[in-house]
């Protein structure tokens, strides 16, 4: 797998509906001259890198934890409940396992979930929502009653009525679960977006020329709405890791299969908080909050990328001071720079 | 009135969705752990009773699914839900009635206190942008990014276990009685504090980057540019024409989010042993307690939905477009 | 009625609005100036970065009293920011880096603009210069009445004014501009899009502002409804005197209400005269090409021509007349020096007008070496 080469791929993707700046969110953005090339716009975002820089590290962590493990994270030792010292990096539990090698060999089940449900999810929310904003009417209302149905029904309610129905529990399962409840987002903000790109001209135009459907929609739909689908992905993934961890938390799923989840299931059922050995749960949920924090920081790359108002107002707020710069909405700053080469 | 009607046509069909899902959940999955569950409290239940959990899941064969269908409303409309497994032989109506006071107070108010501080939060951070109000936003990102029983987690080990200034769990002294005395509400406050506090810091990031953002796509609206020529005070155009405007997303995010937000409150509920819903839904799991499992998602479900409706009744007050006549 | 305007006099006389000033519809025949506002090598910025991009450079401009004076160009030019920048309203990445704004008040005091810190700012504006932006579609905000909008702009500056008594004046200016007072209790999606920017020429007009900039304020409109909000606009300034900045690409709907017109390109005024003279004797190269380029309301008809090229690239101007690149009578010395506005080189002109253009100022040819052409005929008509 060459993970970072894919996700640089993906970034150069989403450039792309911005060349033609049509993707309706950026309708009435601030007129400012393009002077760079565009396309690089959303890989020259500093939160963007620095988030799929932190998902590239975990990605790799997923397929070489096992390697790398230490220990075997479910061997018994008869260090118990140590903290952090050379030989355990993370500390050991109350049966002596290494945290370290669970956090290493646990990384891959997340990844694998959130990348499968993420998948899952975009991929039905995709087809909903194109289909429901292109079609329009009765078929339009249809979907877009399901998705919203499934949008107030509460999801994690849901996840574990069916998960703690199921007889057994794998990670696939447990990602097509989440997968199944978790789309009707995605495909809501799709909806929208395509129902007011089919009242654009090109696409009026491809109509009207007499385009197939299904090559409008692949052609000139789908290509504008690659950063909406981008940033649903991020998303989904993430609602994907966390439901995860939350299940394999309260017991859910096959606790022979380790993921950060787990190690706080563990955790938390033999009393790790009043044995005061903070090392056994701090560090899966750093890491599943510095996951979690990378896909926020993509999310926001796509959507200062796709709506330039959000977009900081360009440089280190230590400069603008310095100059006596606020900028806001109604009082203009004022410097006298400018030279006087035209009395 | 056009509006309210197709909403409450929505909130109809979301009701429905909701109880056929109950519905075919357990006939879909495989596996028929209910029949045995029943086997193994053979002549403890009375003949009612288990007629009532045939017909909630299914293990009639011989009746047509139709039928089955009929005889769940029927059920549903009554509010019999069955008994619960773990509680043997209460009814899961009764545990779901002690339960669900518990949560309303804890998970509504904590998140209607979010709410409201996240948005004013948000208001301030999206009106004065480019100000030391925007380091607020990486703080925030790392409290969206973090499960919330995470963050109960943690809060227990330093409030609770290091500095001993809350109890770790539970939701009043058990040395009281319940009654509506000053003592025992004392008691309930206290015993509530670290769990709503923890509810507060991890939703309100939410909220403050919703607004945040929403503040920034609404200043550059004309209109506030029109406020500010005119010469309004700060306060009037920042709260009155910027936040008034920008809060409107913000309303209609809150009903949408809604059932995100209580299915990660109610872990939290699990972490503190707090005994509401997510507390009983927790043990039900653990227990493999169907019937109550079923039911407490339904109520989960009822009470978002009434909660959306609450929320959509705002949003129709705060936006005069959507009573528009005819 | 106990509101009173700056002036003395009070709101709502039986006549209905007080006149601030004496009508003063021919400016060009009072010898004397008597500028209201005055815009002095105003320089503006897009970004804070190292590498802005210059939108306004020097620009100066003079409002004189009772006046309606019309700024023209493409879209792109700057006339819009020039709105804005002299208000202080250009959203970031505005900047503004140099010039004077100076507003003179009926008393004569005269006050800079761009030196007024927020809370001077605040009482200044509407009272002393109101505007009525570009697309009155979103310049009404969507959740209050449009009472309620005209009213919050009253009470703003005049807090002893009750809810009540404000509201009675947003009836009255509502009926100004001939809107029934009942949609006092609409809410702006209730209205058309005439009314809404008719309720916005009413808002303008709350606190009898002495300069009223109008941005573009009949460009969403049909023709009909154009027609009449501009007769509107005309018919008021005669009865309240105030003066008006008309700000539109439409140099023809100009020539109907303007005493006289400014013509800008790239971020620079370059001929500035009386609506007869830019209409009937235009300097500039360019602004014969816009006249050229739309068709005339009244009056001859002449040929239609667009103007070849586009606008020029603001970040990418070097020196040179910016013009030099679609400009049919450009010469060698075009691309070295930018003109500055002088006398054009035409006997007997009206001596108040001027022009930026190399054609017209040998003088500037000379000093780069080059040689100077004459003005041709096409520029020089009587």
């Amino acid at each position: 797998m060459t993970i970072d080469t894919s996700i640089v791929e993906e970034g150069e993707e989403l450039a792309r509906p911005s060349q033609a700046p049509e993707t309706g969110v950026v309708s009435s953005a601030p007129r400012r001259s393009s002077r760079e090339p565009r396309k690089f716009l959303f890989l020259r975002n500093s939160k963007a890198i620095a988030g799929m820089v932190i998902l590239a590290f975990f990605f790799l962590i997923a397929i070489i934890g096992p390697w790398i493990a230490p220990y075997d994270p479910s061997a018994r030792s008869d260090d118990i409940l140590q903290p952090p010292s050379w030989e355990h990096w993370f500390g050991t539990t109350h049966l002596g396992q290494d945290v370290f090698s669970q956090i290493l060999v646990g990384t891959r089940g997340v990844i694998v979930v959130g990348f499968v449900a993420g998948i899952v999810a975009t991929t039905i929310g995709v087809i909903i929502g194109v289909t429901a904003g292109y079609v329009g009417g009765l078929g339009d209302e249809t979907l877009s009653v399901i998705a919203n149905v499934f949008l107030v029904i509460p999801q994690l309610p849901l996840i574990i009525l069916i998960a703690g129905q199921l007889p057994t529990v794998g990670g696939v399962t447990v990602a097509l679960v989440i997968a199944i409840t978790g789309w009707a987002w995605g495909a809501r903000v799709l909806r929208a977006q395509t129902l007011s790109l089919r009242r654009r001209d090109f696409v009026e135009a491809a109509r009207a020329s007499g385009e197939r459907t299904w090559r409008i929609i692949t052609a000139e739909i789908l290509p504008n709405l690659t950063a909406i689908i981008a940033a649903g992905f991020v998303g989904t993934v993430a609602f994907a890791v966390l439901s995860l961890i939350t299940l394999s938390f309260i017991g859910i799923g096959n606790t022979g299969e380790w993921n950060w989840g787990t190690v706080l299931y563990q955790a938390q059922s033999q009393l790790a908080l009043q044995r005061g050995a903070w090392w056994w749960f701090v560090p899966a949920g750093l890491c599943i909050a510095l996951l979690g924090m990378s896909l926020t920081l993509i999310n926001f790359g796509i959507d200062e990328f796709v709506n330039p108002r959000l977009r900081s107002t360009g440089l280190n707020a230590k400069s603008l001071r310095k100059r006596g710069i606020r900028p806001r909405i109604g009082f203009t700053p004022v410097v006298y720079e400018a030279k006087e080469d035209r009395a | 009135m056009r509006f309210f009607l197709r909403r409450f046509m929505f909130y109809v069909i979301t009701f429905w969705a909701a109880v056929t899902i109950n519905f075919l959940i357990p006939r879909l999955l495989p596996g028929d752990p209910v029949s045995a569950l029943i086997a193994k409290n053979q002549g403890r239940i009375s003949p009612d009773a288990t007629e009532a959990l045939r017909a909630l899941f299914g293990l009639d064969q011989d009746v047509s699914l139709w039928q089955q269908y009929l005889d769940y409303w029927g059920l549903i409309l009554h509010g019999e839900l069955g008994i619960s497994f773990t509680y043997f032989p209460t009814p899961v109506t009764e545990v779901i009635q002690q339960a669900l006071p518990w949560t309303i107070g804890l998970v509504g108010i904590a998140t209607i206190i979010s709410f409201t501080i996240g948005t004013l939060i948000g208001t301030g951070i999206g009106w004065r942008r480019g100000t030391w109000a925007d380091s607020l936003l990486p703080i925030s990102t790392f409290f969206s990014s973090v499960p919330y029983f995470w963050l109960a987690l943690i809060a227990i080990s330093l409030f609770s276990v290091t500095l001993g200034w809350f109890p770790a769990s539970g939701s009043y002294d058990r040395s009281l009685i319940p009654t509506w005395s000053w003592e025992f509400v004392g008691s309930v406050i206290y015993y509530g504090f670290l769990p709503a506090m923890t509810i507060v810091i991890s939703s309100i990031a939410g909220w403050i980057l919703g607004m945040r953002n929403m503040m920034v796509t609404v200043s550059s609206e004309d209109y506030v540019t029109v406020a500010q020529a005119k010469g309004l005070s700060e306060r009037a155009v920042m709260f009155g024409y910027a936040a008034r405007n920008a809060v409107l997303p913000q309303v209609s995010s809150f009903a949408l989010s809604l059932g995100f937000i209580v299915g990660g409150t109610l872990v939290m509920e699990i972490v503190f042993s707090y005994q509401g819903i997510g507390y009983f839904l927790f043990t039900a799991v653990a227990a493999k307690d169907y019937p109550l499992m079923q039911g407490i998602f339904l109520v989960i479900t009822l009470a978002v939905l009434f909660a959306n409706i609450v929320a959509d009744f705002v949003y129709g007050v705060l936006d005069p477009r959507t009573r528009q006549e005819g | 009625m106990t509101i009173t305007s700056p002036f003395g006099q009070p709101f709502g006389d039986p006549l209905g609005l007080p006149l601030g000033q004496p009508d003063v519809r021919t400016p060009a025949l009072t010898p004397v100036s008597d500028p209201v506002l005055e815009i002095r090598n105003l320089s503006v910025d897009y970004g804070y970065d190292g590498d802005p991009v210059h939108v306004l450079r020097q620009v100066s401009l003079t409002l004189e009293r009772g006046e309606v004076l019309g700024l023209a160009g493409e879209s792109g030019c700057g006339k819009s920011t020039l709105a804005y920048a002299a208000t202080r309203l250009l959203p970031p990445p505005g900047l503004i880096t140099g010039g004077e704004v100076l507003f003179t008040d009926r008393d004569g005091t005269t006050t800079d603009i761009l030196r007024l810190n927020d809370a001077q700012l605040r009482a200044s504006r509407w009272q002393d210069l109101a505007i009525v932006f570009q697309g009155a579609m979103n310049s009404l905000n969507p959740v209050f009445r449009v009472g309620r909008q005209i009213a919050d702009g009253i009470r703003a500056h005049r807090p002893e004014v009750s809810q009540k008594e404000a509201l009675e004046r947003s009836a009255e200016l509502l009926e100004l501009v001939g809107i029934s007072p009942d949609r006092l209790r609409s809410y702006p999606h209730q209205l058309s899009g005439g009314m809404r920017q008719r309720v916005m020429i009413a808002m303008a007009l709350a606190l009898d502002p002495q300069v009223l900039i109008m941005d573009e304020p009949t460009t969403a409109l049909d023709v009909v409804m154009q027609r009449q909000i501009v007769e509107q606009i005309a018919d008021l300034r005669d009865r309240l005197g105030f003066s008006v900045i008309f700000i539109t690409h439409d140099v023809s709907l100009l020539i109907e209400i303007a005493d006289r017109i400014a013509i800008m390109y790239a971020g620079e005024i370059v001929e500035d005269a009386a609506a007869r003279d830019v209409y009937q004797r235009p300097r500039h190269p360019y602004s014969s090409a816009l006249l050229h380029s739309f068709p005339p309301l009244r009056g001859p008809r002449r040929e239609l021509t667009g103007i070849p090229g586009s606008p020029p690239d603001l970040s990418k101007l070097g020196g040179g007349c910016p013009f030099r690149d679609r400009c049919a009578f450009a010469f060698d010395a075009c691309s070295k020096v930018n003109p500055e506005l002088v006398f054009p080189d035409v006997p007997g002109d009206d001596p108040r007008r001027s022009v930026a253009c190399l054609r017209h100022d040998p003088a500037a040819v000379r000093a780069v070496g080059e040689q100077p052409l004459p003005v041709p005929p096409e520029l020089s008509a009587r």
